[in-house]
């Protein structure tokens, strides 16, 4: 529901994940299946005497990002030091851009609660080291220790920053889905690696102080932390409580927010020009990235509209995941575009859902033998569901990978019209109550026969041509 | 003098002998210049020298480490506790140069706690003493650099310099000391004190050393983002700046800067500056007075950045990681805190305070910031003074007065960091310079101060090896040599 009372705005930390090295030193990203603190060097452990160096192409991607998201990218742009302890930060400060980032004033497009297409303003997108991991024995409140994993500390993030232009819990929702979408568009970042989006967000009732709530660890996290924190602020405001500006944890675990600090114990950071690195003149950089930039989702839709006649929902559906988007362009060589678009956007896609898995479990060759068996009329529409089911519910096992011998082991093949017709006469034989019933005016009463004929088939049987059959022998006699 | 060690050595004197020798020195000292000795691994590379010599420009020659500079498998401590016990696992740019030339590191020098002073009487291992007189300090921060390098305890030594820490004690010690160009030297392995000042630097006897080490140090390193790369792409196994040695002061302009002369500067000084630049004049050169009028300012310019930069820079030492550790832990915070209480010692502690409240928020702009402009402005006057048609060097007196007693200013921070009035500015305007031995007052040697342009280290060795070689001051010896 749209909530016209409800201002929230989003931090975005995004980690640029498919760098090969980290943003300061030269360690390997790879470490999500690694033991702790096997991915780190003298750099990234901050040892005394060690210096940061700007990993090039850390920059030209956070520019892609940047450039991505419509923003004005900076003629120079320089790090800073932001200034606190906690144990998973070893240099006790962490290197982030403060003035002059790397691109201010963008925006996304996301389809708004009313349905409609919305604008949400981005402010900045500024780049910046993460911090290490830090692990607790037990939880948070009761481990007795805790422990640090460095192989995070140093990967690339990028924060971005919108206005507060969203409405509802389900808006962030679009917003970062569409922003996931884009930076997988760019090949910048991998979604599904553990840590690789964490948001911050600010989020009042018109005329309140603003709550910053920290720690929602994943997109899918954030519609439940603000759905939560909206309750919390309404039901305080009628008790005739007022928010102060504070900063709130997410409890993730027990879905709740908590205040951590006040406006009062508010951090100074004592930001400052990082000594070690000089300022970047990225201005120079910018047209060869931008040349290099992919076709963004917006365009493609566009274009997939415009090149194969397919529905805007369709299209919408079909680009909203570049690996489906390439997945469609494959299949609609092949087999009819229109057929295409509607198989995967509506049918494939709901079956990847519900399993949870990726379009990688699918291969665009199945996808046109299924479409070209329908289309020759070869199986039904039922069928083709269930063949996929199949392929999908059986993926690993070599024996269930070609849609043709799914069909064939199955018996899933349409009917010959002689089959259908036998099962007809026998349905009709075994139903006598209904065909009293039909014969005496009760037109529903051949969907009980139409349904004897579908089980005598398995299926086989196209319904609308078993309903007319059923018909024509029961109007004969 | 390098040059006859390096000569013998090739001849086949024995670099076990040589470096045994300066070791049985060390023991008998009573200067405390070292904080830690490599013993083993320099007799064992000296050995490993005299049974198959390699080449190199610094081939089986020892050398002498700042304790700031990281030297992998030898402690590195900065003279502080907090970092007693840490051996870094890697080489500074500087040592792996050293090394790819074939000195041997003998061990590494007392200096004032993460070089934060100008007496090495801040190092929690106890002061230094000037091998001149052994009541007075060395000057300071890389007080134990110079202090063995006047006595022989090392034929040559490394120091870093943020605001004077070569070239003071280099002073005080009546021996020579470079500070090189901001982006010269890389920082790589420097444990930093404040980033955008400081450099690493030779310690030597002669002016030739100095540019013989200095060639071996200097080149970029793509490591350190700070280190210059134009004209800088490094060439093994060659010599940059002793070629240039030879050429004389003839047709160079020196510029004396008025404001290095006057109140507070000790009248012997004044003259031994003088007469210097007098000498020079002899041999050659032109001089004129020159002005440099925002050096009031410097003081307090560089004490800001710097503390601030320090503020930054130390806050990594937790002990959660390296260095000290004390008794059963408790929570994080309370741990830490303790560590730092126990492990800085005052005058650390009065900069990272003061620092920290410099760039606190409100105060950042009133600070910070006004002293980046106060440097810019300083800058701006050096490029003027130096500019084509002006000077091609400054002459100023590297220390307003000789080494001073032991304990006499410590108590005294204020008067302790004016000091470094004559040697801040050169830091804040990121030019190289010299000090030089030119005389001594009542026993105790006296520096000159030759100051260049960006990158023109050349000119700066040139004048002062002509001024060595026209003067025996670099020839006594201190008292203190056993
Ligand atoms: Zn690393």
């Amino acid at each position: 529901m749209a909530e016209k009372d409800v201002i929230i705005g989003l931090e975005v930390h995004v980690q640029l994940n498919r760098l090969r090295s980290k943003l300061f030193c030269g360690c390997s990203t790879d470490y999500h299946a690694s033991d702790p603190n096997t991915h780190t060097c003298p750099v990234c452990l901050g040892l005394p005497g060690t210096l940061p160096v700007v990993n090039r192409r850390a920059v030209e991607y956070a520019i892609r990002v940047a450039l991505a998201l419509n923003c004005d990218i900076q003629g120079e742009t320089l790090f800073y030091r932001k200034n606190y302890y906690y144990p998973d930060l070893p240099k006790a400060f962490q290197i982030t851009q403060y003035d002059f980032p790397l691109g201010l004033g963008g925006s996304i497009l996301i389809k708004g609660e009313d349905g409609e297409e919305k604008k949400i303003r981005i402010t900045r997108v500024h780049m910046e080291e993460d911090p290490g991991r830090l692990v607790h024995a037990g939880t948070i409140d009761r481990a007795k220790y805790s422990m640090v994993d460095y192989n995070r500390c140093g990967m690339s993030l990028l924060e971005v920053v919108t206005e507060p232009d969203l409405r509802s819990p389900k808006e962030a929702r679009s917003f970062l889905d569409k922003l996931r979408n884009i930076l997988e568009y760019l090949d910048v970042f991998d979604g599904d690696l553990e840590g690789a989006m964490r948001i911050d967000s600010n989020i009042s009732l018109t005329g309140g102080e603003r709550a910053e709530v920290k720690n929602i660890s994943s997109h899918k996290g954030v519609e439940k932390a603000l759905a939560y924190e909206i309750t919390r602020q309404r039901s305080a405001r009628r008790r005739g409580v007022a928010q102060v500006q504070e900063t709130r944890h997410y409890d993730e675990l027990r879905g709740i927010t908590v205040s951590i600090r006040t406006k009062e114990e508010a951090h100074d950071y004592r930001y400052f020009p990082e000594p070690d690195l000089v300022p970047m003149r990225i201005a120079d950089w910018v047209p060869k990235v931008e040349a290099e930039l992919p076709e963004l989702p917006d365009a493609k839709r566009e274009r997939f509209v415009a090149q194969y006649a397919i529905a805007d929902d369709h299209a919408r559906s079909l680009t909203s995941e570049i690996r489906v988007a390439n997945f469609y362009e494959v299949v609609a060589k092949r087999a009819p575009p229109r057929l295409a678009a509607v198989w995967i956007a509506d049918v494939l896609k709901g079956e990847l859902n519900y399993r949870d898995v990726t379009i990688d479990r699918f291969s665009s060759h199945q996808m046109v033998e299924i479409l070209d068996m329908i289309e020759k009329g070869k199986i039904t529409e039922k069928a083709a569901v269930e063949v996929i089911r199949t392929i999908l519910d059986h993926s690993g096992d070599p024996s269930v990978v070609d849609p043709v011998a799914v069909v064939e082991a199955k018996g899933l093949a349409r009917a010959e019209d002689d089959a259908v017709k036998a099962a007809v006469r026998a349905a009709v034989e075994e139903s006598a109550q209904a065909v009293a019933d039909y014969r005496a005016g009760n037109e529903k009463a051949i969907n009980f026969i139409v349904g004897v004929v579908m089980k005598k088939t398995r299926g086989r049987a196209d319904p609308g041509e078993a309903n007319r059959l059923v018909k024509e022998a029961l109007d004969g006699i | 003098m390098l040059r006859e060690l390096k000569e013998g050595l090739a001849a086949g004197a024995s670099a076990e002998e040589v470096v045994s020798a300066i070791f049985e020195k060390i023991k008998r000292s009573r200067l405390n210049a070292y904080n830690c000795l490599s013993e083993e691994s320099a007799l064992e590379r000296a050995k490993n020298f005299d049974k198959k010599p390699w080449g190199g420009l610094l081939a089986g020659v020892p050398i002498a480490i700042k304790s700031s500079i990281s030297t992998k498998g030898i402690e590195t401590n900065c003279s502080s506790r907090i970092l007693s016990g840490y051996i870094p696992p890697y080489d500074a740019h500087v040592i792996e140069r050293l090394k790819e030339e074939g000195a041997i590191i003998i061990g590494k020098t007392n200096m004032d706690e993460f070089a934060m002073g100008t007496s090495t009487e801040t190092s929690c291992l106890g002061p230094t003493r000037n091998p001149w007189d052994t009541d007075r300090v060395p000057g300071g921060s890389s007080g134990g650099s110079a202090a063995a390098v006047a006595a022989g305890e090392a034929p040559a030594a490394l120091g870093s310099d943020t605001g004077g820490s070569i070239r003071c004690p280099a002073s005080f010690c009546g021996i020579v000391g470079i500070k090189p160009t901001y982006g010269l030297v890389s920082r790589y392995g420097l444990v930093s004190y404040a980033n955008s000042l400081e450099q690493i630097g030779p310690l030597a006897l002669t002016v030739e050393d100095a540019a013989l080490v200095l060639d071996v140090i200097a080149g970029h390193d793509p490591r350190d983002s700070t280190s210059a790369e134009q004209d800088r792409v490094f060439l093994p196994h060659t010599e940059r700046y002793l070629p240039s040695l030879t050429n004389g002061v003839k047709g160079l302009t020196l510029g004396v800067p008025e404001e290095y002369f006057g109140e507070g500067v000790d009248p012997e000084v004044e003259k031994a500056v003088w007469d210097a630049i007098s000498k020079l004049e002899d041999l050659g050169a032109a001089w004129k007075m020159v002005s440099l009028p925002h050096t009031k300012y410097a003081l307090a310019a560089y004490y800001i950045i710097a503390m601030s930069e320090a503020s930054s820079n130390l806050a990594r030492f937790d002990g959660l990681r390296y260095g000290l550790r004390l008794g059963a832990d408790q929570d994080w915070h309370t741990t830490f805190s303790e560590i730092r209480a126990a492990g800085f010692g005052p005058e650390v502690k009065r900069r990272i305070l003061l620092g920290t409240y410099a760039l606190s928020a409100g105060y950042y702009g009133r600070y910070y910031l006004k002293a980046l402009k106060v440097r810019t402005l300083i800058k701006e006057d050096f490029e003027r003074a130096l500019s084509a048609g002006g000077a091609d060097l400054l002459v100023t007196p590297t220390m307003p007065f000789p080494a001073f007693k032991i304990g006499e200013r410590i108590e005294d921070p204020l008067s302790l960091y004016m000091a470094d009035v004559f040697t801040v500015p050169i830091n804040l305007a990121g030019v190289p310079a010299i000090s030089v031995p030119c005389g001594f007052a009542g026993g105790l040697p006296i520096g000159l101060q030759i100051i260049g342009r960006h990158f023109d280290e050349a000119s700066i060795l040139r004048a002062a090896k002509a001024y060595e070689d026209a003067t025996p001051y670099h020839e006594a010896v201190p008292k203190e040599v056993v």
